[in-house]
């Protein structure tokens, strides 16, 4: 059971939620930039959360499924269609065997998540099925899907097949998820943060300047980290640390003074001063940041990041349990 | 101690003040500072991971919270647990510690060794001396990290520090053993790199065929061996 990539795109990676227990190692955590809209993608297909889906960068990809299937995509201001008719983001659509799902260039945004009922069923590598491009492992091959590539899909699950008769005559499901769950491109966006693990190794003035100034994405930006240009963060003593764990969503400082922003194939060790931390539940909107794109930073406690994550997984909860009536 | 938060999902544990002066005592903290989290199980953790001078706790603060930990103090509830269990560890003397040797043969023939020149250049001897110096040492491994299963190894003879290339090199060969200030590793992927090659050993560092992938572990002890190209040669074949 496969699907065919008709056309790959700019850079189309098999992601799920990503490696763990393997940081020690050296191995990145990797995943979906936005393991939230791929978790909700996965639930409105009928999938476990954490099944592997496409992460899709700038769009331009061309998929034709050898099988009905269920398939929900979230993430940028995209278009995407099934043969020529629309299929917005969040709402379940049917493919029928030998369709195609397309989508086209982003208008915000540049990255989306496309779960497929059944899940890509490429080997787990570690225990995940994401491709470690560095590591050249994992996913198709360690490395992006290409041009005409095939790979093989899940079987449906059960409770994917009663939705599949329900979308049997209008194939696109009028219900979503809450809008900001599928789409998550932002026009003026603001990325909130904890304090760094170094921020007493800034000068006073340099915290300030990161909590009030606008930076921009620099053209060198990717899955291991966002870098930015702004007013120069000055750092008070001028020497780089011994090497200690960093994770997705540190911003480090190189001597240059213009922060890196770390996302999920980052190294899993550091020695750039650490300035702070974006919170985990607005690692998405960073993942959609474009080079070119202004960015701010807004200070938050670590208990109001907790709340917030914590408020997130119980509305997350919530919408599995109201979700079980279409499957059924 | 302290214990400082590495954003809202981890927390940074930094077991010693100082690495230069007692680079094996912060080791030695370190694995012990480990074993001693790994047995306590505290609810809400994914995993740990050690670096030098500090052990990372990587946690799901909704787990936590759902064995109990307060919303408003997830962090605190976890340094509370972390100190207890640290507490309860007993005093390791670095001899106890268990670091297997682990051998690595290394071909130093200029082929495979870039960058030997620079390096015996800058210590002021011959080529064959540094060869020697590089063999004659035992390296423990503090960490494994800027690709999976490169290890980062102290106890460098102080002569053959050398600084970085100024330059990195775009494609450094899996397999190069290299030097870079006072450390010496090994690349275990093909990738770029700054460090200074001096040769090449036939061994996969990191092998997702294997449980555990990575060679090497925090902690082992090392040793090269020099072998000849005809030696090489047989052990990749």
């Amino acid at each position: 059971m496969n699907a065919t990539a008709v056309r790959a795109g700019f850079l189309t990676t098999v992601q799920d939620l990503g490696r763990t227990g393997f940081r020690e190692l050296g191995v990145s955590l990797g995943g979906a930039l936005d393991p939230h809209a791929l978790r909700v993608a996965n639930l409105l297909a009928g999938n476990e959360e954490s099944a592997a889906g496409l992460e899709i960068t700038f769009g331009g990809l061309r998929l034709r499924f050898a099988h009905d299937r269920i398939v929900v995509w979230g993430g940028g201001n995209f278009d995407a269609q099934i043969g020529s008719t629309s299929s917005p983001a969040g709402h379940p659509a049917l493919v029928r065997a030998g369709e195609e799902f397309s989508i086209g260039s982003p208008k915000g945004g540049c990255r989306a998540w496309l779960a497929i009922s059944g899940g890509i069923d490429v080997p787990a590598v570690l225990g995940s099925r994401s491709g470690d491009l560095r590591g050249g492992f994992g996913g198709v091959k360690g490395r992006p899907v290409r041009d005409g590539e095939e790979f093989p899909i899940g079987e449906n699950p059960p409770r994917t097949e009663v939705l599949s008769k329900k979308l049997r005559t209008v194939r696109i499901a009028r219900w979503k998820p809450p809008h900001d769950w599928s789409s998550t491109a932002q026009r003026l966006p603001v990325l909130r943060y904890v304090d760094g693990a170094d921020s007493d190794r800034f000068v006073e003035s340099a915290l300030q300047l990161f909590n009030q100034e606008a930076f921009f994405v620099s053209q060198d930006s990717d899955r291991m980290g966002i870098r930015l240009d702004g007013p120069p963060l000055e750092r008070s003593r001028d020497v780089d640390l011994l090497s200690e764990a960093v994770a997705p969503g540190t911003v480090q400082v190189p001597p240059s003074g213009k922060p890196i922003l770390l996302l999920n194939d980052c190294q899993t060790i550091g020695g750039y001063p650490k300035i702070a931390h974006v919170i985990n539940v607005d690692l998405p909107i960073a993942a959609q940041l474009c080079p070119g794109d202004r960015v701010r930073f807004s200070k938050v406690s670590i208990t109001d990041a907790h709340a917030l994550l914590l408020e997130r997984e119980r509305n997350l909860e919530q919408f599995r349990r109201g979700l079980e009536s279409h499957f059924s | 101690m302290e214990i400082t938060p590495l954003g809202d999902s981890a927390l940074l544990i930094r077991v010693a003040e100082n690495f230069d002066d007692a680079p094996e005592g912060a080791l030695n903290k370190v694995l012990a500072t480990k074993r001693a989290l790994e047995v306590a199980q505290i609810p809400g953790v994914i995993e740990l991971a050690s670096a030098y001078t500090t052990v990372a706790l990587f946690c799901d603060p909704v787990r936590a919270v759902n064995a109990g930990a307060p919303v408003e103090n997830v962090f605190g509830w976890f340094e509370q647990r972390i100190r207890k269990a640290l507490s309860e560890m007993k005093e390791i003397q670095p001899d106890r510690i268990e670091a297997s040797l682990v051998e690595i043969p290394v071909c130093y023939e200029t082929e495979f060794a870039f960058d030997l020149e620079d390096v015996a250049r800058h210590a002021g001897v011959h080529c064959k001396e540094v060869v020697d110096l590089h063999c004659g040492a035992e390296y423990r491994v503090h960490c494994l990290g800027f690709t999976p299963g490169f290890p980062f190894l102290g106890g460098l003879p102080r002569k053959l520090a050398t600084p970085r290339r100024d330059a990195p090199r775009k494609e450094i060969p899996a397999g190069s053993v290299a030097i870079g200030g006072k450390q010496t590793g090994i690349y275990p992927l093909k990738s770029p790199g700054g460090w200074n090659v001096i040769g090449r050993t036939p061994l996969q560092l990191f092998d997702l065929q294997k449980n555990p992938p990575a060679l090497l572990r925090v902690g082992d002890r090392v040793r090269f061996r020099s072998i000849t190209r005809e030696e090489f040669e047989r052990s990749t074949s």
